[in-house]
């Protein structure tokens, strides 16, 4: 079994496996959690919890006006890293092929070449990411190795995949199985590390949106 | 069994100018990207050159390679190839058969002991003794020890031979192994492929003769003049793959129109070999321009690389199971830590 092999084979199945475990593991867990009931009284006029939940969402996703100056390059950034990494994912056909094997789903994919530009773009925008956490001294300070490593399997695939498109520094077969393999460690920290946001990001964010309604807090 | 003319000295006995074969040799020596000098210095040293004593082992094979060599559609160039060399051994090809063939086996290993070059097509079955497959009362890992012992080097032709090909798919009844994994004190080339590019054994074995060395191999001792670079690399479909345009069906608007085969399985871009640029029948056509995606047959295990429609981004492996499982064991998890959080919580809440 050569590099390649092992990489589409033993090594995603492992992945996906622990992926899947780990993320139904702890949305379950967190799910079935005992609540702690809200000791405040529900305000007069609040709106129905789900409205609250999406509102919490909404109103995070651009910063307040106080704070929209200092946050305006960390936001910015983070929109375009999070809408290169989604374009370059769902965007380019290989990867259409590798989700339609897992899911049956397939969609029209975008040009190689634009998806090579938006991928070096997101690179450029990790990079910043990246600057921005060494330099900040609070950032700096609050930053731990699951920041770093968490930032590390989230460059890897891109980088390395930008190789294999492009068929730059080794033969095809390497730069796809090391592509592959990069994915597989990603998959592997996603759960168990920050990345878990993506999913955990609509539950904090609406509970938030329903703690603030209940208590009158307007949006 | 050995003549001591010449190559030049044969063709020229049977009508072929000098000037023919000083073409051939040009022909053979830019296939394989030679540097001018060494192209001329080719074609010279055929005519020069005295034909080489060869025995050819057929084992666990389907005679396609020879097909490829001897039904090629330029037989004026890969006949040639049977005035090059004094083809002493060959189940399909002689007219010899019985104990006849296996004394002219002997007899050529006697007369040119240290000289010959043995070439074997098919792969070796080991498992039981090697008795899946025997010739002349004797197991094809017998003749091979035996006929290779005093052999100057091995050529293996085709992907059986290489690599173990399609005996060795899983679940390899026979223990088929290839060539390299039982000799591995001769020089050895393996000249894959399913079959091979006649002209890549061709231009291998003329090397050979001419500069009496092996010429420049890959790590899977491939000549790298027609391994050195991938399918992909060379594929006229290229620019449609760089464009993401992809053939969505063998016979769809996109597949009339040339465009990537990518996404119908193509494992152009993961298998090395010449198709691409020498082409086959006298350089007509390859597969990929005949609308079917590349196989990948000259890469070992091609046959146990997830399908050969299945595109080269998507897993090997049995997803489904494996990852559902594994989704079940982490819902199970998941209720079994929450269960414990709750138990944790009433315990406490109860002061206990």
């Amino acid at each position: 079994m050569d590099l390649l092999d092992f990489a589409r084979g033993p090594a995603l199945t492992t992945a996906l496996s622990v992926f899947a475990f780990g993320v139904a593991w702890r949305l379950v867990s967190l799910w079935l959690l005992p609540w702690a009931r809200d000791p405040s009284a529900r305000r007069e006029g609040a709106r129905p919890a789900w409205i609250g939940a999406v509102r919490g969402f909404a109103r995070h996703l651009w910063p307040r006006k106080p704070f929209a100056r200092a946050a305006m390059v960390t936001t910015v950034n983070g929109y375009v890293m999070h809408f290169g990494l989604a374009i370059v994912f769902f965007g380019l056909a290989q990867h259409i092929l590798f989700l339609r094997g897992l899911f049956g789903l397939a969609w029209p994919n975008l040009p190689s070449g634009l998806i090579s530009g938006v991928a070096v773009v997101t690179l450029g925008s990790l990079a910043l990411a990246l600057a921005r956490r060494l330099t900040d001294p609070v950032l700096r300070l609050i930053s731990t190795f699951n920041d770093y490593f968490s930032w590390l399997v989230t460059f890897l695939p891109i980088a390395t995949g930008l190789l294999a498109v492009s068929h730059l520094g080794a033969p095809y077969p390497t730069l796809l199985a090391v592509h592959l393999l990069s994915v597989s460690l990603l998959l592997i920290w996603f759960p168990f590390g920050k990345l878990m946001h993506s999913f955990l990001i609509f539950v904090t964010r609406g509970e938030t949106g329903i703690t603030y309604n209940r208590r009158g807090v307007v949006l | 069994m050995t003549d001591e003319r010449t190559i030049g000295e044969l063709l020229a006995q049977r009508g072929i100018s000098r000037r023919a074969l000083l073409k051939y040799g040009a022909y053979l020596g830019a296939l394989m990207a030679l540097p001018p000098w060494q192209a001329r210095a080719l074609a010279e040293g055929l005519a020069n050159a005295r034909r080489q004593s060869v025995i050819w082992l057929s084992f666990q094979e389907c005679t396609g390679c020879t097909e490829s060599l001897t039904r090629s559609f330029t037989p004026t160039i890969e006949h040639l190839i049977f005035d090059l060399i004094s083809l002493d051994y060959h189940e399909t090809l002689q007219a010899a058969s019985g104990f006849a063939a296996e004394a002219a086996r002997l007899s050529a290993m006697r007369a040119n002991a240290g000289k010959y070059v043995v070439v074997v097509d098919g792969s070796v079955p080991i498992k039981d003794g090697g008795v899946y497959a025997t010739i002349a009362g004797k197991t094809n890992l017998e003749i091979l020890r035996e006929t290779t012992a005093q052999a100057l080097a091995v050529i293996s032709v085709g992907t059986c031979a290489s690599f173990g090909g399609i005996p060795h798919a899983d679940p390899n009844p026979t223990g088929a192994v290839p060539v390299s994994e039982i000799i591995t004190d001769k020089p050895l080339i393996n000249i894959s492929g399913c079959p091979p590019i006649p002209e890549a054994m061709a231009g291998t074995i003329a090397y050979l003769i001419t500069f009496g060395k092996l010429p420049d191999l890959d790590e899977l001792k491939r000549p790298k003049s027609f391994f050195g670079e991938t399918i992909h690399d060379r594929c006229y479909r290229r620019p449609f793959y760089d464009k993401g345009l992809f053939a969505k069906s063998f016979d769809d608007e996109g597949a009339r129109r040339g465009w990537c085969l990518y996404e119908l399985g193509c494992k152009g871009p993961v298998t090395y070999n010449a198709c691409p640029t020498v082409k086959w029948n006298g350089g007509v056509s390859f597969p990929i321009q005949s609308g079917h995606g590349c196989l990948g047959c000259s890469e070992p295990n091609f046959w146990d690389k997830g399908g050969f429609y299945h595109p080269l981004s998507t897993s090997t492996g049995s997803l489904g199971k494996s990852v559902g499982a594994a989704a079940a064991i982490g819902i199970g998890t998941g209720v079994a830590a929450a269960m414990v959080a709750r138990h944790r919580r009433n315990k406490a809440s109860r002061g206990e």
